[in-house]
């Protein structure tokens, strides 16, 4: 059953190969059914390996080069659940993002299709691998397969931009992630996760395991977008494909948080682990500025597109509190969270998608009270709007509230009510557009157009007169996955003895190195009383805000003066999202500097 | 083993990085990447650079001589092939934008501030 683990990674690049290779020969229609043919074989054999994985950790040693006397001689695999159940996701969000972009898209080479295969393969892989430089590789695989579809319409020049920001800011990333790579080798000798912490464990010269811990960890900021390494994704989330979108903003981002928890407790829980307060203290302070930063621009955004991008920001800063608690509770909160919420987020791009599809726009006042007609699409819109602000009792509400009970047992407890402001700013910002789009109400924004939205046309061909069922179909699908993630109650059992295996590395290097230990399922609590009181407030508050942004302004008197008071507050974090590539270079080796020179200072 | 390597690779990663930040010209800017990215051969063939040692290759010497670490070159090679492939796609980007906007200037494509 192991051998499933490298084939989840083959299947696609052969395929993809394949496709490139027969593209002559095939019909037209070819690339695109073996494209969702094999990102279902793909769902298929992670699942296999889920349900086989299940308390377990398997290994996979390529070639059979198996360890020698501790010392791991080849490359592996190690499948945790926490892992593969991720792997899963991923293919089965590329399933869906497949068939939704079936026929309509507008893309004429199987080119598209090959990327979006190899794009997969390297977030699968990047999911598996318990090899530090075989993670680095997968990365630069999803990276790159990344970049070129976020340009994939050469033609559109907001596209051009989006796809160099973020090819340039990634790459830099990558260095930064290879130098840690050079450097904690150089320290330990090894490049296999589990030797690495048990080399770790032994001590030694702490400095180069910070700046090591430092370069690997802001490498895997800057891939998930945490404030100040996020304006990146903002340019490019906001101009790809909507296909493409619903992989980015429903898995990417949240593979750069699962590689921090994974080099984390794998590797240097052993030799940090003293100071993991810091580190806990570090990635909380991130994650709530990424969460409040992301709510916050999200409201102030015209373009639909670019809205949900600043939510994928505002829920990554949720989810590095979660992984950040470094703690068995906060995993498994995290990863009921990332299921649920990707799969909101995922829908709302779908939505936005299916406008763009039926309207051939995407900016909100340009499409006030258009898309009227488009009933079916609303209300889905304004459901995943709902459920991103942790209504109980759906998937978002339940992952939510893991984190938010794992926060408080960690002595965060300011940390519930901000991380619920910002899940309110982020529905809010998606409830008003969708009011404002769908139904027309509110005043007609005055603020200037955007300029992206001029440049950002239909990416669909056919007939824009219905929306096609492959299109509304996988939106129907996505929402009933964060319904369902909420309503099964057996997940966060499940999720909490994964996240118990993730965090174990006494288990896991025991796995690696040939003596495999069972362990046993852990329970988890239920949300208590107060999680309530926080989703019913998020969601309500949420309502309020859009409510007061849509009439406000006729109803309360006091709002114009505040409103506008925020809007002043907002103006010079808005004006730092500048589009310019050597802006974002900077705050990016800022924050690298700051996050170094933090974990030096408390260390030392 | 001297210091000397670690400092080189330092100054080629913060000279690139101030390239990246201040250019004005996208050709320019990849340019300096790739210089970053010299900064990542120096330290990871510095890091198993062993003294006196030979290549790890065992046709023509014998199995029990000091060699450097092949696992380092092997990221190396790795890392040549990969960055090769993000500077072809950066400079097919750059070529779009150029027949796009007629400008390589960073600073001139800000179409999606705020």
């Amino acid at each position: 059953m192991s051998q499933l683990a490298p084939l989840a990674v083959a299947v696609p690049l052969l395929g993809a190969a394949l496709l490139i290779l027969c593209q002559r020969l095939l019909p037209r229609s070819a690339p695109e059914l073996l494209a969702v043919g094999i990102a279902l074989a793909t769902t298929g054999m992670t699942t296999l390996l889920l349900v086989h994985v299940g308390h377990g950790l398997t290994v996979y040693w390529f070639g059979g080069w198996h360890p020698r006397q501790g010392v791991a001689i080849g490359i592996d695999f190690s499948v945790s659940a926490i892992g593969v159940g991720l792997a899963a996701f991923v293919s089965l969000l590329m399933v869906l993002a497949l068939i939704y972009g079936l026929r309509h898209l507008d893309v004429q080479h199987p080119y598209y299709h090959v990327l979006m295969l190899t794009f997969m393969a390297g977030m699968v892989g990047f999911c598996l691998t318990g090899d530090l430089f075989n993670m680095f590789v997968m990365f630069e695989v999803m990276s790159v397969s990344a970049v070129a579809l976020v340009g994939y319409k050469i033609g559109e020049g907001a596209a051009l931009e989006g796809g160099l920001n973020f090819a340039v800011i990634n790459t830099i990333g990558a260095f930064l992630f290879l130098l840690g790579i050079a450097l904690i080798y150089a320290h330990t000798g090894a490049l296999n996760l589990a030797q690495m912490g048990a080399s770790l464990r032994h001590g030694g010269d702490d400095r180069v395991v910070v700046i090591a811990f430092t370069l690997i960890v802001g490498a895997l900021l800057i891939k998930a977008a945490v404030v100040p390494f996020h304006f990146w994704l903002a340019d490019a989330y906001a101009v790809a494909l909507t296909p493409v979108c619903l992989l980015l903003a429903g898995a990417m981002s949240e593979l750069g948080i699962y590689g921090i928890g994974q080099v984390w407790f794998t590797a240097f829980q052993g030799a940090l682990g003293p100071h993991a307060d810091v580190v806990r203290a570090i990635f909380v302070g991130a994650g709530l500025l990424t969460a409040l930063w992301g709510g916050a621009m999200a409201l102030t955004e015209d373009h639909l597109k670019r809205l949900l991008a600043f939510v994928t920001i505002s829920f990554v800063g949720v989810f590095l509190i979660g992984m950040g608690l470094l703690s068995q509770a906060g995993v498994a909160g995290t990863a009921v969270y990332v299921l649920a919420d990707g799969f909101g987020k995922a829908l709302l791009f779908a939505c936005v998608g299916i406008v763009q599809h039926r309207l051939g726009k995407v900016g909100q006042h340009r499409l006030h009270g258009r898309a009227r007609s488009l009933a079916a699409t609303g209300v889905l819109f304004a459901a995943g709007g709902v459920l991103i602000t942790s209504m109980p009792p759906f998937g978002p509400f339940l992952g939510k509230s893991m984190i938010d009970d794992a926060a408080i047992k960690a002595g965060y407890g300011f940390v519930p009510p901000l991380v619920a402001l910002a899940s309110a700013l982020c529905g809010a910002a998606v409830l008003r557009a969708g009011a404002r789009v769908f139904c027309g109400w509110g005043e007609v924004s005055r603020d200037a157009p955007d300029l992206a939205d001029e440049d950002t046309g239909p990416e669909t061909r056919g007939s824009h007169a219905r929306t096609p069922a492959t299109m509304f179909i996988p939106a129907v699908l996505l929402l009933a996955g964060a319904v369902a993630t909420g309503v099964w109650s057996g997940l966060p059992g499940l999720a909490a003895t994964a996240a118990h295996r993730f965090t174990d590395f006494t288990g896991y290097y025991a796995a690696v190195f040939g003596t495999a230990r069972h362990l046993g399922s852990v329970g988890s609590s239920s949300p208590e009383w107060f999680d309530y009181l926080y989703g019913a407030a998020a969601t309500g508050l949420a309502i309020v805000l859009a409510g007061l942004e849509l009439w406000g302004e006729r109803v309360v008197p006091g709002w114009r003066p505040a409103r506008a008071a925020g809007a002043a507050a907002i103006r010079p974090v808005r004006s730092l999202h500048s589009g310019r590539v050597g802006d974002y270079t900077a705050a990016l080796a800022l924050g690298i500097g700051v996050f170094g020179a933090l974990l030096a200072a408390t260390l030392a | 083993m001297s210091v000397y390597p670690y400092i080189v690779a330092a100054w080629l990663l913060g000279a690139g990085l101030y390239g990246v930040m201040s250019s004005r010209n996208y050709v320019h800017l990849i340019i300096c990447l790739t210089v970053m990215q010299a900064s990542t051969y120096v330290l990871l063939l510095s890091v198993g650079y062993v003294s006196h040692g030979k290549a790890p290759i065992f046709a023509d010497i014998p199995t029990n001589s000091t060699v450097v670490d092949p696992v380092v070159q092997a990221l190396s090679l790795t890392d040549v092939v990969v960055e090769a492939t993000v500077v072809a796609l950066l400079l097919a980007l750059v070529v779009q934008a150029n027949k796009r906007f007629g400008t390589v200037d960073p600073n001139a494509m800000t179409r999606m501030r705020g």
